[in-house]
């Protein structure tokens, strides 16, 4: 589904990722670790199109990435879902509204998202809170809230870049079993961490990075650093 | 679909407008200053066009005729200046006229009349009032009397005087300060109207970039550049609509004072004139507001809508 041929990025003279070449199939729950610095964000970043590799390229479904144009683009980011450590909510509009946005977008009727949001909202539990505004939420609320906006179009990838950074392990335990239950319905999942507890809980594929490059790759995920 | 979108787009940029709460005042604030400027100087280009034709219409050309100069001679001099084009108006008095209007003028003065009396023939000529249609041209009127040779009677001249003379310097300076004051306007009001809206449009574009993360956030959750952008223009054209009427409010008791201060210095009273071409003027102000806000909010998020 995802295949990154011998990337490298460099900003300025940093090199953030090396050589990296990753293969990911449809329907996997891969978790990547590092310490800070490793270069986990800039490979979602990779992803997303928000940024473009120095050397090598990456593929989404045998489509090379960085060669859509900003139409294409558009559409590739409907298929994919994500999830921030810092939320990244839209501050202006409520609970409701954040998670209907990515719908309409999309271009979804008003009857499809009167009735996919509420379903959604529930699924993380945040029925009661429909109406409040990011501000008003809890961290770990405010992840659940990011959560479902992923996952309410039905994106073909998850992508998680630390989403338990900012929570405590309540919530983090709680984000952890709503994308392991995702994962389960069908929908890949690309996890950033650097919480050992978190990787021993989901018990699959990992991929460790260090200064940029691949030193692992274990299939029964263990967090080794 | 089309429909969908533009119905969703209205409403999320109202939904914004109204929920940014300061950041819509501050933006409003900006913008009704800028067309407070636009309309202040409509206002000053109104009340300096009412003064200056107030003066212009003061600027005259008299040519006295001698006392007892054949009227038909005169009337032959009226044509031929009506068929000057820069004459606008010309208006004859004759002898008998000349003098009623004397005495009109010195009823209190006893002695003058008396004296006037005692007088067998009226001393008085005949004149020949001329407006031109700009005071620049009354050179070219006042040359029509030096060089005609109807003018003369028996090679004596018909013609006592013509005071453009004696005017021709306050003329010529009136017209160079007239001249002036208009080009200097123009200036001022181009110059006024640029740095307001450059304020206005720095103010959206900082307003807009401390909403870049959000911007970034919406592509990122599969929003096409269009569907960005449509509530952050609906939000500046609200942002012009509501300055516009803030704007077209103050108005009202900025003008009656106005009108009250200055009507006598200007030879315009304000208020009447706000009220008289308010449409127009309300018109100018929503669509410099719609216009500013929505040019200033497309520019300043395609920075953010590249790649």
């Amino acid at each position: 589904m995802i295949y990154f041929n011998n990337v490298t990025k460099r900003y300025n003279d940093n090199t953030s990722l090396e050589d990296v070449t990753i293969a990911i199939a449809p329907g996997e729950f891969v978790s990547i670790v590092g310490h800070s610095g490793a270069g986990k964000t800039t490979l979602t970043k990779l992803i997303l199109a928000e940024e473009s590799p120095s050397e090598g390229t990456v593929f989404f479904e045998s489509v090379d990435i960085h060669k859509l144009s900003n139409r294409e683009l558009t559409n590739l980011r409907r298929k994919i879902g994500v999830v921030f450590q810092d939320f990244r909510l839209l501050p202006n509009k409520t609970a409701y509204e954040n998670i209907a946005f990515a719908m309409e977008a999309s271009g979804k009727t008003d009857d499809q998202i009167a009735e996919d949001v509420p379903h959604v909202l529930d699924l993380v539990d945040l029925s009661h809170r429909a109406g409040h505004f990011p501000r008003q939420l809890s961290g770990g609320e405010k992840q659940r809230l990011a959560i479902a906006r992923a996952i309410i179009t039905q994106p073909e990838l998850i992508i998680a870049d630390e989403p338990t950074g900012n929570l405590d392990p309540v919530n983090t335990n709680e984000v952890v079993n709503i994308l392991k239950k995702i994962n389960d319905l069908g929908t890949t999942i690309l996890l950033t961490t650097h919480n050992r507890s978190v990787i021993d809980q989901i018990k699959k594929r990992v991929i460790t990075l260090e200064n940029g490059r691949v030193i692992r790759d274990d299939k029964d995920g263990k967090y080794v650093i | 679909m089309a429909l969908i979108y533009t119905k969703r787009i209205i409403r999320s940029g109202y939904r914004n407008f109204r929920r940014s709460g300061f950041t819509s005042l501050a933006s409003i604030l900006i913008m009704t200053i800028t067309l407070f400027v636009i309309t202040s100087l409509i206002f000053v280009h109104a009340a300096l066009t009412a003064s200056l034709s107030d003066i212009r219409e003061k600027v005259d050309v008299t040519a006295y005729f001698v006392p007892g100069a054949p009227e038909n001679n005169i009337m032959d001099i009226k044509s031929g200046l009506e068929k000057i084009p820069e004459v606008r108006e010309i208006t004859y008095t004759s002898q008998e006229e000349a003098l009623s209007l004397f005495r009109e003028r010195h009823a209190d003065d006893y002695l003058t009349l008396q004296g006037l009396d005692l007088l067998s023939e009226n001393p008085l000529g005949a004149s020949l009032n001329i407006k031109a249609k700009d005071p620049s041209q009354y050179e070219s009127i006042a040359k029509y009397f030096d060089t005609n040779s109807a003018l003369s009677r028996n090679n004596l001249s018909i013609i006592d005087k013509v005071d453009y003379h004696q005017n021709k310097v306050v003329i010529d300076r009136l017209t160079s300060i007239i001249n002036g004051a208009e080009r200097l306007g123009f200036v001022l009001a181009f110059a006024l109207i640029l740095i307001s809206i450059v304020i206005t449009f720095s103010t959206i574009r900082l307003i807009i970039y401390m909403a870049r993360e959000e911007i970034n956030v919406m592509r990122l959750v599969g929003a096409g550049s269009r569907y960005v952008r449509g509530p952050f223009i609906v939000s500046g054209i609200l942002v012009g609509v509501s300055a516009a009427l803030i704007t077209a409010i103050l108005f009202f008791p900025v003008s009656i004072w106005l009108g009250n201060q200055m009507t006598d210095f200007v030879g315009l009273n304000l208020f009447s004139y706000y009220k008289a071409n308010f449409l127009q003027l309300f018109i100018i102000m929503l669509g410099s507001g719609v216009i500013i806000g929505s040019i200033s909010s497309i520019f300043a998020i395609n920075r953010y809508l590249r790649k």
